[in-house]
């Protein structure tokens, strides 16, 4: 059993290792962690629920604001939606989600239509993909639980 | 014989002298009768005479002498017989009265004698008393004089008005022409004339001390009779008055105030004196008395008395005078002082500000370029930096400290903290700097040293760094070595004695290098402050002189002692410290190796039950940063806008956290509102501090402007957060960069 509890630590360790390092979590996602505690265990797990609901929310947002076929282009709700999801992104220290939405906010105040609807394509496929990712490591954490081991605490530098 | 009983007549009868008899014995009998009805009736009316019994029997004698006589009238003619017999027996009883008589007369006469001598006597005396009494009358009136004299001199403590007064009295008591006050000068060469009762005198009239006839009266403390025509005497105008009055002239003791020894009676040692001139009026013939010179005696005594009180109370005013000067005069120093020192503390506290603002720029830069990717070199260069920028922010509240210092009310901030982790970061901050002077650094740290302490870490920091810089500083070349150990009783400081208590123990850190060395004698200089030892190896290192000054303060406060070692110059020195630390009892557990726990308590106890606001409209940022403080203890309440702050934020919230990404200054503007509501109230508004995006300048200025007491940058990390709140219950402001 203790075999497969390191094992599973390991595994654990080296998919955090890379998650970081391919850009996608970054030291805030590092502080979240250390807020969890016995008194509130499933801290992380909420927060990032929240706010892959806020995500959902605030795209389908910029979405329709950005739909032509209603009238003009509100560009100002855009740039509001994107600050919004900027902020969420470094509260929960999604990275890459982050970073787009500091190019789609200067599109969006360049008024550049084709960037802004381009920033928004992305920024679909990044939230989605971090919410696997994440799913992933949170699968990894139950059954490390599950075989009676602790998870490991990753230390990034 | 003749029968007949006529007696005949010795001589024939001659008729007119037997007439002339016969008268006469009339005459005689009646006055004989008359004599003794007067004295009686005057003897009745006066009731004083003592010899009755001689008047009867005078009475009786005069009585039968007219008898006598009346009964010779009958004998001139023939007369008969019975007439011839009581003629016989009157004359026989005649006889035997005025015999009887004139031997009581004997007997009474002298002393009649006697009592007219007596009288004579009784009204000599009489005369003699009326004449003492009047005498005693003028003593009596001299007396009063002399009182209400007195009375008048020593009302007044004016000494002008005393000597004038004196002169005044003086002439109006004894009916003076005219009367003078000579005082000596300064010189003590000569007298001058300074005050006259009726002749107005000229200015600075002298005469020599050393006349004769002063000399003669200032020898004596009698007033002295002197001549008109001398000198002292001689004021009035010369105006025909051929009689001049007699002058009087009396010595004035001029008493200084050192004459009053305590059970002494002054000594007229002082030979001080002032001359006092009095000069009854020309041709009135009067003379002095002796009781009016009695009497100008005593005035001059009481003069002297009066004119020393008058001395002593000029003394005191301007004793008093002397004092109330200084005493302003201190008030003002001490006033200048003060506003010296509040200037000096003005001036610290606006330099501190300005040197923490491009301070606070370097850290904050610092910091955000440690969130950048950099390579590991560059990650530990931003590290030193920041590490470095830190303690020069320490410094820099060290020197305004320092006056704290100076006044005694810095405190120690104690913490538990890693001994063996500090020195090995003082080490890393000297290394660069030791690597260039290729000067080789070894840290030895004792086997029984403990490992977790409690104590002020940022302040040992700072002296340990002070003392190795300082090595490092003056050494040319060679090696330094540090070393640390805990400190058994034995010292060198011989007034020092280390006990280590219970949970407390002595550190010693020796750090030893090979450089210039110090000259013995210079040794106590080292620790004052801004004095530097002139060598010339040293005048090139540049350094304000404060550090070992400041050590030194900080090793005091920590209850030990520092001081250096050295052979002499080029042999290198010691520099050794000891101070007290006490042991963590956390150094048990964190001994254990492994996954350490993630504490379940929060750390720092101080924030439980902190009231906290939250107001952030984003729900991510909102949820996280609740948990950052619910995981430091507070008690956070969340808000989502700007409206629900305002309804929610109470006195009991003791800090409020906005988020103000948005832009505009919709968000700034709740801070406004927040402090006008607690201006009405009366309790302590709570600390507003911004979660923000960026914290340019612009930013800050923003939050300064609109009365927010500090801005943090999104996201806040734990360690963070912990140290701001801290800083922000501390200070009650926080203005940094990150």
């Amino acid at each position: 059993m203790d075999a497969l509890i390191a094992q599973l630590q390991r595994q654990f360790r080296d998919y955090t290792i890379s998650l970081y390092q391919q850009g996608f979590l970054d030291d805030q996602f590092t502080e979240l962690k250390k807020l969890q505690d016995d008194g509130s265990p499933d801290f992380v797990a909420e927060v990032l629920t929240l706010f892959f609901e806020d995500c959902v929310k605030l795209i389908s947002n910029m979405a329709r604001a950005l739909d032509k076929t209603t009238g003009t282009v509100d560009f100002s709700q855009v740039g509001a939606s994107v600050h919004q999801l900027k902020g969420s992104s470094s509260s929960v220290g999604a990275k890459r989600v982050k970073a787009l939405c500091v190019s789609f906010k200067e599109y969006c105040e360049a008024k550049n239509y084709e960037g802004c609807v381009r920033c928004l394509q992305q920024v679909d496929i990044e939230y989605k993909a971090l919410k696997t990712k994440l799913q992933d490591m949170f699968n990894l954490e139950k059954q490390i639980i599950q075989a009676g081991g602790r998870v490991p605490q990753v230390d990034i530098n | 014989m003749e029968v007949c009983n006529c007696i005949e007549p010795q001589w024939p009868a001659d008729e007119l002298l037997m007439k002339y008899q016969y008268i006469s014995d009339f005459f005689i009998a009646i006055a004989y009768f008359s004599i003794p009805l007067e004295l009686i009736y005057f003897v009745k009316k006066s009731a004083v005479f003592p010899y009755r019994w001689v008047l009867v029997q005078f009475g009786a004698f005069i009585v039968l002498c007219g008898a006598t006589h009346l009964i010779n009238l009958w004998t001139f003619t023939t007369h008969s017989r019975t007439v011839a017999l009581v003629m016989t027996t009157a004359k026989v009883l005649t006889a035997v009265v005025s015999c009887a008589t004139a031997l009581m007369l004997v007997h009474i006469i002298p002393d009649l004698l006697s009592v007219k001598t007596r009288e004579l006597f009784l009204k000599n005396k009489a005369a003699e008393l009326d004449r003492e009494m009047g005498l005693i009358r003028t003593q009596e009136e001299t007396g009063r004089h002399v009182r209400m004299l007195t009375h008048e001199i020593r009302s007044t403590l004016d000494r002008h008005t005393i000597l004038k007064t004196t002169l005044v009295e003086l002439g109006r008591t004894l009916a003076l022409e005219e009367c003078a006050l000579w005082m000596p000068t300064r010189t003590g060469l000569e007298l001058q004339l300074s005050y006259t009762l009726r002749h107005q005198h000229p200015v600075e009239y002298t005469v020599p001390i050393q006349l004769p006839v002063i000399n003669q009266v200032f020898g004596t403390s009698r007033a002295v009779k002197i001549s008109p025509n001398s000198p002292v005497a001689r004021l009035r105008p010369v105006s025909g008055k051929y009689m001049l009055g007699e002058v009087v002239a009396v010595r004035v003791p001029l008493l200084h105030l050192s004459n009053f020894q305590i059970n002494d009676w002054p000594e007229l040692s002082t030979k001080r004196y002032a001359l006092m001139v009095l000069m009854l009026p020309s041709d009135s013939a009067r003379q002095w008395h002796v009781h009016e010179l009695e009497l100008v005696e005593v005035v001059a005594d009481q003069v002297a008395v009066a004119l020393s009180h008058a001395a002593i109370l000029e003394e005191s005013m301007r004793a008093r005078d002397l004092l109330m000067e200084q005493n302003v005069a201190l008030d003002l120093a001490r006033r200048e002082a003060e506003t010296a020192i509040r200037a000096r503390n003005d001036f610290l506290a606006v330099m501190n500000h300005e040197m923490r603002t491009p301070m606070h720029a370097i850290i904050a830069l610092s910091s955000l370029l440690q969130e950048t990717e950099l390579t590991p070199e560059q990650r530990l260069m931003v590290e030193t930096i920041l590490k470095s920028s830190n303690l020069l922010a320490t410094l820099m509240n060290d020197v305004l400290d320092l006056s704290r210092l100076e006044d005694g009310s810095l405190q120690l901030e104690l913490g538990t903290f890693n001994l063996h982790t500090l020195f090995r970061e003082v080490l890393n901050l000297i290394k660069p700097i030791a690597v260039v002077k290729k000067l080789p650094i070894t840290l030895n740290l004792a086997p029984d040293l403990p490992e977790f302490v409690v104590g002020d870490e940022k302040r040992l920091m700072q002296i340990i760094l002070n003392i190795v810089g300082n090595a490092v500083k003056f050494s040319k070349q060679g090696s330094i070595s540090v070393a640390a150990l805990v400190t058994k009783s034995d010292t060198r400081a011989a007034d020092f004695f280390v006990v280590p208590t219970g949970s407390h123990f002595y550190l010693r850190v020796k750090v030893k290098d090979s450089g210039a060395g110090i000259n013995p004698q210079d040794i106590p200089k080292l620790f004052t402050k801004f004095a530097q030892t002139q060598s010339l190896a040293t005048r090139s290192s540049g350094g304000s002189g404060l550090g070992l000054a400041i050590s030194k303060r900080f090793v005091n406060l920590m209850e030990g002692n520092i001081w250096i070692e050295s052979d002499g110059l080029g042999k290198g020195c010691t520099a050794i410290f000891d101070v007290k630390l006490g042991i963590s009892e956390r150094s048990n557990e964190s001994k254990q190796s492994g996954i350490p726990k993630v504490p379940a308590i929060p750390r720092h106890s101080s924030f439980t039950g902190l009231k906290v606001l939250v107001m952030d409209e984003n729900g991510v940022s909102r949820m996280v940063t609740k948990g950052l403080l619910v995981h430091l203890g507070c008690e956070v309440t969340t808000v989502s806008s700007n409206e629900e702050c305002l309804r929610v934020v109470s006195h009991e919230h003791k800090v409020v956290f906005m988020d103000v990404c948005m832009p505009g200054v919709e968000n700034y503007q709740i801070a406004l509102r927040i402090h006008e509501k607690f201006t009405k109230q009366r309790h302590q508004r709570p600390l507003l501090v911004a979660l923000s995006g960026n914290t340019d300048k612009s930013t800050k200025e923003k939050c300064m402007s609109f009365g927010l007491d500090g801005v943090l940058l999104k996201p806040v990390s734990l360690d963070h957060m912990r140290d701001v709140l801290s800083d922000l219950l501390e200070r009650r402001v926080l203005y940094e960069g990150m």
